[in-house]
């Protein structure tokens, strides 16, 4: 237990130049201990059905990659330190230690070969909800200085410019004034006492303008109150991808401030897969109390507006669509039938992908494994899943709702020479939108 | 054991006593080193309930998804076949039921010998195809440890005792029995120390996690 990094020979800095130390992975490891975990641990009977369901081992055909075994320094943890048995033979010394080598090694399991999508969680014979297990193994990977040096960077990156791409408000104002030139229609910032506060992720600011523009086009069509805020724009969360509380607790705060501060009642995340994530599910646990807001997904906020009738949709898309589910949105939210409700009001030639919902097949480019640049060729392996199931049933175009799995989706299938262009929902959504006929009607905006 | 009725009377007493009483402890620590871990408060709101949903996870998880299944059929055939047979013997087999009358008073219906007997040997081919697929198949290679061998071991052991004290391969008679009571006993003795603990504690696994993804609204 009072091994150091230099006892053991690793690369690592050490203790005087690093504050991340084995002492404190194992500190870390320890304490996301609880009873899930230990009901978990003493359940597996090692039957690989894990295995089955990730794709970063159906491609690799890697059995190193089986789910379970990437949890190893986490079990040995468990086994020595919360259990009757593993006590008494840590008292003969009989353990196997958790050690820097170790760690050096599991890196790549728990990072490059695990985009955190949670399907092993939900084929696990027993039960066991491996996904939680990574992401409570990663908050000991940060601590003991064992995480990929591209999560690092978009960690620092976020705590110290807001954004992990760096992106500054100025960026996002320019687009803003492309869109209200473009749409005749005023983007609201930093409106106190509005009903939704609309959060972006860089990506979708820089990849994915026309998000922004959606958003400002149907919320204006169904009288919805929003605003921006030049506090805080960024909904992403690097610390929630590489595993660190105290990182991911200072993003979502930030969001927080902002709603706070406008008065605002919800917060909508945006077309983002993670941010989803961390500000509906572990926002709240992060800053230890419930928000004095509601946090929704674009794409629920849609469906809200649709069934009460707020949104009116002309025309339908009529080549062959298909749908591929977020992870984050989809398996790990409930965010199921929502999309579906919306793909119907405007796509009259809609397939599903044989696995969808909440057993649909990961991009490979979540879990923080599209900001590991040397996880490439794991992140392109894991994609074949997807890609296997899109030429299944051959769709013209596919819609997503996450800028992550767009940008893996169009990267992916651009690849493998595949002419299948991939739409956002909510801009698909936009494009459809019957034209209102108040006062102001006029020739300009088209 | 140079009386082979001695050995079936001290496996039947003593021995039977010793193995029952580290079995309960045993399992009744390992369930509280789960439980006594709690869990933190969660302050999201809640899409959906955690009981309903953690309970039916609990009897949903036996059954895999179509794809798991298309998958990884071997296991789910043979790992039904075998778990189903050794619950079928264990709880339908006259005797077993008549000892289970004893201990708790409780007792049902058992099946007629001979078709516990076929459940037997088609429960002892499928542990052997268990066995082989461990040691060939490269996942269940790979994260397969020592325990894995030794539980597969005394599992074999405790089905093939019984059939072979059943159709009086071994004698004397009261040998045979002694043997299979005492790797049944050895099996409720390391139980609570290995994986077997999966018998009980799958059914906690299966709550928490049922109950997790039900909070968010998704049936798991």
């Amino acid at each position: 237990m009072s091994a150091t990094p230099s006892s053991t020979g690793s690369p690592r800095p050490s203790p005087e130049t690093s504050p991340f130390t084995l002492e404190r992975g194992l500190a870390a490891f320890r304490a996301e201990i609880d009873g899930p975990v230990a009901a978990f641990f003493s359940s597996c009977v090692h039957c690989g059905v894990c295995a089955q369901s990730c794709p970063f081992y159906l491609e690799t055909g890697d059995p190193k990659y089986t789910p379970i075994l990437k949890l190893e320094p986490l079990r040995l943890i468990w086994a020595a330190e919360f259990t009757l048995l593993g006590r008494l033979k840590g008292l003969l010394g009989l353990n196997k230690q958790v050690t820097d080598e170790m760690l050096t090694q599991w890196e790549e399991l728990i990072y490059d070969s695990c985009s955190m999508c949670g399907r092993c969680s939900l084929v696990c014979p027993v039960g066991n909800d491996i996904q939680a297990m990574v992401r409570k193994t990663r908050e000991g990977m940060v601590a003991s200085g064992h995480a990929p040096e591209g999560l690092i960077g978009a960690s620092v990156r976020a705590v110290q410019t807001g954004s992990p791409m760096g992106l500054q408000w100025k960026t996002l104002q320019v687009q803003i004034n492309h869109i209200e030139t473009s749409t005749g229609l005023a983007v609201p910032v930093d409106q106190a006492g509005v009903d939704y506060l609309v959060m972006l992720s860089s990506m979708e600011v820089i990849n994915f303008p026309e998000y922004l523009e959606a958003i400002t086009r149907i919320f204006d069509h169904a009288g919805v109150s929003w605003t921006l805020s030049t506090q805080c724009f960024e909904a992403t969360n690097a610390g929630i991808q590489i595993g660190n509380k105290d990182v991911a607790a200072i993003l979502v705060q930030r969001v927080v401030d902002a709603a706070v501060a406008l008065g605002v009642k919800n917060v909508i995340s945006p077309e983002c897969g993670h941010a989803y994530t961390a500000i509906r599910w572990e926002g709240p646990n992060l800053i230890g109390r419930p928000y004095p807001f509601h946090a929704f997904h674009i794409i629920e906020v849609l469906d809200q507006l649709r069934a009460a009738g707020r949104i009116k949709t002309e025309g339908m898309e009529t080549d062959r669509l298909s749908l591929h589910d977020p992870c984050n949105l989809a398996r790990k939210s409930g965010v199921i039938q929502q999309q579906r409700n919306l793909m119907d009001l405007v796509a009259e030639n809609f397939v599903e992908l044989k696995e969808h919902g909440r057993f649909q097949w990961c991009c490979g480019a979540g879990g923080g494994v599209s900001s590991n640049e040397r996880a490439e060729p794991l992140k392109l392996a894991a994609f074949k899943m997807k890609k296997a199931q899109i030429e299944e049933v051959e769709p013209e175009r596919m819609v997503t709702m996450c800028a992550t799995c767009r940008t893996q989706l169009e990267e992916g299938l651009e690849h493998f020479n595949m002419d299948i262009p991939v739409v956002g929902l909510t801009e698909l959504i936009a494009e459809h939108l019957v034209e209102r006929e108040p006062a102001e009607q006029a020739e300009g905006a088209t | 054991m140079s009386d082979p009725m001695d050995f079936l009377l001290l496996t039947k007493g003593p021995l039977f006593d010793l193995a029952i009483t580290v079995f309960a402890l045993g399992l009744a620590a390992r369930i509280l080193e789960i439980l006594i871990n709690g869990r933190r408060p969660n302050y999201s709101e809640a899409r959906g309930g955690q009981w309903l949903p953690g309970l039916r996870t609990v009897l949903t998880r036996s059954v895999p998804d179509p794809g798991t299944f298309k998958r990884a059929p071997f296991n789910v055939v043979v790992g039904w076949l075998w778990h189903l047979g050794f619950i079928v013997t264990l709880l339908f087999f006259i005797p077993h039921i008549a000892l289970i009358k004893s201990l708790l008073g409780l007792s049902w219906p058992g099946l007629p010998n001979p078709v516990v007997d076929l459940v037997t040997a088609v429960t002892l081919v499928a542990l052997v195809a268990t066995l082989v697929h461990r040691r060939t198949h490269p996942v269940k290679r790979r994260i397969s440890t020592l325990e894995d061998y030794l539980v597969w071991t005394l599992v074999f052991l405790v089905v093939l005792s019984g059939y072979l004290a059943y159709n009086r391969i071994i004698n004397p008679y009261p040998l045979a029995l002694g043997l299979h009571i005492l790797s049944a006993e050895v099996f409720l003795i390391v139980l609570p120390f290995t994986k077997l603990t999966h018998i009980f504690t799958a059914f906690i696994a299966r709550w928490y996690n049922g109950a997790s993804f039900g909070r968010r609204g998704v049936e798991s």
